[in-house]
């Protein structure tokens, strides 16, 4: 039992480790400027649209398939929003419902292909990067949509009043410590076997910290950003999916062993479809943030998206053969790879270099968790 | 005395502390054939794997001589250099690639650069002419029927420069008209003095064909005889000779009205020429244990897939539920219909290896336990799971461990109490003690009788006739995908079953 929580723990601490590693080594190097409070909001709203793609992507990982299709589905999905809002000045809330619902909808259809037709995943989706990226220059005719109307700015640029961000952050704290309560009170009930309270509750306590010691960071420069709020919410649900729920019980069981779900009574095929409905949801927030963050709907938008958000959530711990992962994990790393590309760029390092330094990361990453997970 | 070809002596095998082999000796002389036979599991397959180096030498006890050199081979590979070359029940060719290509997969002709096809084209001429094929060296082994490709198989071992071949029941999925073919390939190669290991349950073919008997039970060599001195009956016996020892802790329990009726089940994989199972009607009645006897690929597991709807095939059946005609046509609709099903495979279908031994038990019935949006009702999960692990005697660190670190026997009780939760009608244990410790069997069939209390009916498939004949009430002997025998247990012998499947055209429906 021991051997198993620390090998989970293990990879979490080794994230965070890395996280601050880079953290440490970039403020140096850069004398500070990179931990100011405008570069900590500037990363972290750059994680955003990474982040919630790979909130998507962990859950199509962890069902043992994968996603190709992501950043040209994303450049479509947030060019139709563009074209809704510039050229048929359609109001923010619909914009926002018929892009979402296509979403949906072209994430349902990967998952048709894939879990009824039983086409591959990296062919479906394959065909999807193609197909949606020519469906956007079509649409577009190869010019970029702009400019975007102001209320469409508010997703992507602007920032939660003060106030609401501190009750939001003090909410979060409460919830996370009433959390941990319950669920201690709850086990006693049933008679099963508590970790020590010290442990439980000081984790909680980390946490609380860094959320406030954040609040406070992004309070001094604008306040907590739209689209981290917005990703913040995803990752409450998403987790509250994975773990809380029959679904993502499922999508884990599907992932480790498809045959035994299925002898169980699962219903792989639509679960997996759902996966794929859910990651197309999830594509389509990203697009609206993305779209209104560049002001425009661009026929290169979201361009090679999809790798950076599998190589988040590889880097975050989930495993390509299915049945493994977390979506705070995934989001971890998310964030290292936004740390790396705005590290690198302040200090002006030259773009090819930048790949090469994700690639070897990426490759070391997954490098030490096979090693680990051999011994 | 004479050097033998092949001179096994004193073979002892043990896997984690279990002999499966205890002390085996076999010798064989070119140009003989020798027959293997025991019950599934006796130690035939693992007696091949130590002889054909797959397990490597140091691995196992006691010396191989071959040829007058002693073999201590570390791999496959360096056996087949010496002349041995086994063919295995499930055929290693490579579909996409022709009869040429793969008999001379891996030695190609010619060097580097260019291989020579013209010699490779006249070379695989000759070899198909030795087995009495006469197909062309560039068709695709896809095009072929299973018995044309067992004879590919065996014109492969020729070309490379065999001493001894040993055929795994080579005649398991062949007509009858292919056997004789393959016995004659089989004979001729004898006249040129190749040795032959030959593995089958089909008595009158070991008879027609061997030289030499021998005959291994629970990895012991219980005789080798001359062929011409012995009958179908004196191999069964000497097969199945155990005593029947306290193992089974038999119980009163009262049997019920008729509760399940199936009748004309039917299946067949997509593209076979053979149904795997073929108009089987039989009735299971509340609180009884029937067993389900045969050999493997008789079509037992494949029958109990049809009831479960996970048949990966055509298939059809009708099936009568308590009264009711009900069709099954998916896993979910016979687990809602009260039937569960532990299956064959446990690794491939009964576990999700990497998730926990509570989670895994709980798949079936996540619904039961869903509150507002869809989140699971952990705390009463979590009684449920703590409840089945002690009814069941799970030996688990916890509900959380995942569920790979158990031994095969707390992985199987936990994949019934995974069944047991969805509170059957009907169970289906498809050899439920393989590979499992006595202490862990003895377990599973006290609860297999304390189900039937309860007015849960068992289908019990299983390849230990011991345990078929002590544990049911009722045994059904399938055949080919026939049903071809059925017995009550009183005065039930193992002779009487494996009569029933080994023999051609006896019947006692």
């Amino acid at each position: 039992m021991f051997k198993t929580i620390k090998a989970s723990q293990l990879q979490l601490l080794a994230m965070i480790a890395a996280l601050l590693l880079i953290l440490v080594f970039f403020s140096i190097a850069t004398e500070g400027a990179f931990i100011s409070p405008r570069n900590i909001s500037n990363l972290i709203r750059q994680t955003a649209i990474v982040g919630i793609l790979a909130i998507g992507m962990v859950f199509v990982i962890i069902s043992a398939e994968i996603d190709l299709s992501v950043g040209s589905m994303m450049g479509l999905l947030g060019g139709i929003a563009a074209i809704l809002d510039v050229w048929f000045h359609f109001p923010l809330i619909l914009s926002i419902v018929i892009t979402m619902f296509a979403g949906l909808v072209l994430g349902l259809f990967n998952g048709w292909w894939i879990a009824y037709q039983k086409v591959p995943s990296f062919i479906v989706t394959l065909a999807g990067m193609l197909a949606f990226r020519g469906i956007l220059v079509g649409l577009t005719d190869g010019v970029t949509v702009a400019p975007t109307s102001s209320s469409l700015a508010i997703i992507g640029q602007s920032y939660l009043p003060s106030g609401w961000g501190m009750s939001v952050i003090a909410l979060l704290c409460l919830g996370l410590v009433a959390r941990v309560f319950s669920r201690r009170q709850a086990r006693q009930k049933h008679g099963v076997v508590n970790h020590a309270a010290k442990f439980e509750y000081g984790k909680a306590l980390i946490a609380v910290m860094a959320l406030l010691s954040l609040l406070a960071i992004l309070e001094n420069y604008r306040g907590i950003p739209t689209p981290i709020f917005i990703m913040g919410v995803l990752i409450l649900v998403a987790t509250y999916i994975a773990k809380r729920t029959a679904f993502g019980r499922r999508v884990y069981a599907i992932g480790g062993n498809i045959e035994a779900a299925r002898m169980s009574g699962v219903k792989v095929e639509k679960t997996k479809m759902l996966v794929f409905g859910f990651n197309g949801v999830m594509v389509a927030v990203a697009a609206l943030i993305l779209t209104s963050r560049l002001g425009a709907g661009s026929p290169a938008a979201g361009n090679m998206a999809e790798l950076d958000a599998i190589a988040a959530c590889v880097i975050g711990g989930t495993s390509l053969a299915g049945g493994i992962g977390t979506v705070l994990g995934a989001i971890m790393g998310a964030l290292i790879m936004a740390s790396l590309d705005n590290g690198m760029s302040m200090l002006d390092v030259p773009t090819f270099w930048q790949l090469i330094v994700k690639g070897a990361i990426l490759l070391l990453a997954v490098w030490l968790d096979v090693k680990t997970k051999k011994q | 005395m004479k050097q033998k070809l092949l001179d096994m002596r004193g073979i002892v095998k043990s896997f984690s502390g279990v002999r499966a082999l205890n002390g085996v000796d076999i010798r064989l002389d070119a140009g003989e054939v020798l027959s293997l036979c025991g019950e599934n599991g006796s130690g035939k397959s693992t007696l091949m794997k130590v002889l054909s180096g797959v397990w490597p030498y140091g691995s196992y006890e006691g010396r191989i001589f071959f040829a007058g050199q002693e073999i201590k081979a570390t791999s496959i590979r360096d056996t087949e250099a010496q002349g041995i070359v086994i063919i295995h029940q499930e055929l290693a060719l490579v579909k996409e690639l022709t009869v040429m290509e793969n008999i001379f997969l891996g030695n190609e002709l010619g060097h580097a650069w260019r291989i020579n096809e013209e010699s490779m084209y006249r070379q695989t001429l000759a070899l198909l002419s030795r087995v009495n094929l006469s197909i062309a060296p560039d068709t695709l082994v896809s095009e072929l029927g299973v018995g044309q490709q067992q004879l590919v198989e065996i014109a492969k071992a020729l070309n490379k420069d065999v001493k001894m071949l040993i055929l795994d029941e080579p005649t398991s999925s062949l007509t009858n008209q292919e056997i004789q073919i393959l016995l004659d390939i089989v004979r001729s190669l004898k006249e040129q003095g190749i040795a032959c290991i030959y593995i089958s349950h089909k008595l009158d073919e070991v008879l027609a064909l061997s030289d030499w008997v021998c005959v291994i039970r629970d990895g012991d060599h219980i005789a080798t005889r001359a062929a011409a001195a012995l009958t179908q009956n004196d191999i069964i016996s000497m097969m199945v000779g155990r005593e029947m020892d306290q193992l089974f802790p038999r119980e009163e329990h009262e049997i019920g009205e008729v509760i399940l009726r199936v009748n004309k089940a039917f299946a067949r994989l997509s593209g076979a020429s053979r149904p795997q199972v073929d108009g089987v009607n039989f009735e299971l009645r509340k609180g009884e244990i029937l067993g389900i006897a045969g050999l493997i690929g008789s079509g037992r597991t494949e029958l109990m897939q049809c009831l479960f709807g996970s048949y990966p095939g055509e298939y059809s059946v009708d099936i009568e539920l308590a009264g009711q005609s009900q069709v099954i046509r998916s896993q979910q609709a016979a687990l809602k219909a009260g039937i569960a099903m532990v299956p064959e495979d446990r690794k491939r279908h009964g576990i999700v290896p990497i998730m926990g031994v509570g989670r895994n038990m709980t798949l079936p019935i996540l619904d039961k336990y869903q509150t507002w949006f869809g989140a699971i009702n952990e705390q009463q999960e979590h009684q449920d799971i703590e409840r089945y692990l002690e009814r069941l005697k799970v030996k688990t660190a916890s509900a959380d461990l995942a569920i790979k670190h158990l031994s095969g026997g707390n992985q199987q009780k936990a994949i019934i109490a995974k069944c047991l939760l969805t509170h059957p009608n009907i169970l289906i244990l498809d050899e439920p003690t393989r590979g499992i410790d006595v202490g862990a069997k003895y377990e599973i069939y006290k609860l297999m009788y304390a189900l039937v209390k309860d007015g849960v009916s068992i289908i019990m498939v299983s390849s230990e006739l011991p345990e078929v004949i002590g544990i049911s009430d009722r045994v059904l002997v399938m055949h080919e995908g026939r049903l071809k025998g059925q017995f009550e247990h009183q005065g039930l012998t193992q002779e009487m079953i494996m009569n029933c499947a080994i023999k051609e055209g006896v019947s006692n429906v």
